[in-house]
């Protein structure tokens, strides 16, 4: 499937609300430090795969999850695994971006706290630093490190919340449609920054935004739903085959923008 | 159906196509007509038409980019639409080729020919009928089609041989042969280069169809006359 090491494996996944089967018999292999694009019309289950991956859904009543999801060959479900930690190692970037309302600093400075660090003052300013540095946003904030997050433009509000994903030094980071709030050139800056991040870390990212899918991944997953509204994975591939030559039908209905 | 816009897109190009390829195997008609007849007249219109063969060919190309910049075209609709670029410029090809016959007639200016000609017309109506069959399975999307028509290059090449054997012993019999049997050799070699190109049409229906990209070459040619090079005129 792919020559790159897998960062993460999930295996017959199964998603239930209730009694609703939201996803079904997922299995698929993210490679290690590439991006890997999720695709699929509106209820597929694209976020509820996403949100499995590092146990976000744990936090949803009336979920039930079946099947493995695979981290450094163990499986995150098993009952001796802290969540806590699975989350710190698998960080999430959300649609809207959501800073905490403290200043720049803090909010990046926060994680690292929660996640019992115990250096020096100077050192956790490095560690800010560092985070803002990756996340492309040093140079926009560098003097006013003391303001507000929520002073800051809706790009550089959804960079600064990259920043505190990165800040815990995760290894994988899920996005789930990190751009659709931004205008056209945030949005080109956080692609190239996901292609930056991609050096060091495995990206999942959820887009609806199918050009968006094309110009970042180099992996892209296409999920559906059949009659039942459960959501599948119809196609795993190189995003170059996906968007040129799709072997499913329905994978080049839906990526042509005919689909229904 | 959705995608309207890229649909009538990819109609009018398709239209436009069949166009610029009636307008190049007109021009290869007439070009060997006007050979065969020595009609000087006939042979400066193809000439001064190429133009009209070149516009033509920049228009689809420009409508084709459009349609790529504006409607984000992905698998088949991708496919399509970069292989409209290669057809297109090797339609203007083939136009340079009848407007190289055209000069050939020019050149000779008042010889009268050394044999009447039979066999360049029978080639040029065995290449624009491939042709004219590739380009319509190329909008067809017709893989069958496709695969088939290459494989008539080796009737093309016979006629080649044939004619290029012919010329060789006129040229032994009589070195004051040796100028027009090198022009009417140039002149079939442009023929056999139009055919070859009607293969690369083919392939490009074989890669919008199925993306796979594949040399479709005729039957192993045995040539005996120089092949392959672009011949100039
Ligand atoms: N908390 C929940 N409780 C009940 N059903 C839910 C819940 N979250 C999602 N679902 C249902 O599960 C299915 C998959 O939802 P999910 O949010 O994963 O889809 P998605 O592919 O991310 O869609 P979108 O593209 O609209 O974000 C949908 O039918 C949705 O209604
Ligand atoms: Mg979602």
């Amino acid at each position: 499937m792919s020559d790159a090491a897998p960062a993460l494996e999930i295996r017959n996944l199964n998603v239930y609300y209730g009694d609703f089967h939201a996803v079904r018999d997922v299995s698929l292999t993210f490679p290690r430090n590439k991006i890997t694009a999720i695709i699929g019309p509106s209820g597929c289950g694209k976020s509820t795969v996403l949100r499995s991956i590092n146990r976000m859904n744990d936090l949803i009543p009336n979920v039930r999850i079946e099947g493995q999801v695979l981290f450094e060959g163990k499986n995150i479900y098993d009952p001796d695994v802290d969540p806590v930690e699975v989350r710190r190692r698998i960080g999430m970037v959300f649609q809207k971006p959501n800073p905490f309302p403290k200043s720049i600093y803090e909010n990046v400075a926060w994680g690292v706290r929660i996640n019992g660090f115990r250096g020096s003052k100077a050192e956790l300013d490095a560690l800010v630093e560092e985070a803002l540095r990756g996340a492309a946003l040093w140079d926009e904030v560098k003097d006013k490190l003391h303001q507000s997050g929520l002073s800051l433009s809706g790009g550089q509000q959804q960079r600064l919340c990259i920043a505190r994903a990165i800040a815990v030094r995760p290894e994988i980071i899920l996005m789930d449609e990190p751009a659709s709030a931004l205008d056209p050139i945030a949005t080109l800056r956080i692609e190239d920054l996901m292609r930056d991040l991609a050096r060091e870390y495995t990206i999942i990212v959820v887009t609806h935004n199918m050009q968006q899918a094309a110009r970042v991944s180099d992996y892209t997953a296409f999920f559906s739903t059949d009659e039942t509204r459960t959501g599948h994975l119809v196609e795993f591939g190189p995003t170059e085959q996906i968007f040129t030559n799709p072997k499913d039908p329905r994978t080049e209905a839906y990526i042509t923008g005919r689909f229904g | 159906m959705i995608r309207k816009t890229l649909e009538a897109r990819v109609q009018h190009l398709k239209e436009e196509l069949l166009v610029l390829g009636s307008m190049v195997e007109q021009a290869m008609q007439q070009a060997m007509d006007a050979l065969k007849r020595r009609d000087l007249d006939a042979s400066r219109r193809v000439y001064a038409n190429d133009q009209a063969i070149n516009a033509k060919r920049f228009d689809i190309e420009r409508e084709a980019i459009v349609a790529i910049a504006t409607q984000q075209p992905m698998a088949h609709d991708l496919r399509f639409l970069a292989s409209v670029l290669d057809v297109a410029s090797e339609l203007e090809r083939m136009g340079d080729y009848a407007k190289g016959i055209a000069k050939i007639n020019l050149l000779l200016g008042d010889q009268p020919l050394l044999k009447p000609l039979i066999d360049l017309p029978r080639m040029v109506d065995l290449a624009t009928s491939m042709l004219r069959r590739a380009l319509q399975a190329f909008v067809q999307g017709d893989v069958q089609a496709a695969l088939a028509i290459p494989k008539e290059d080796d009737q093309v090449d016979a006629l080649y041989n044939q004619i290029y054997r012919e010329l060789i012993t006129f040229m032994m019999q009589d070195p004051r042969t040796i100028d027009q049997a090198n022009y009417l050799l140039w002149a079939a070699h442009n023929v056999e280069r139009m055919a070859d190109r009607v293969t690369n049409i083919c392939e490009r229906t074989l890669f919008t169809v199925t993306g796979e990209m594949r040399e479709l070459d005729g039957p192993d040619d045995e040539t005996l006359a120089p092949v392959g090079g672009e011949p100039a005129a």
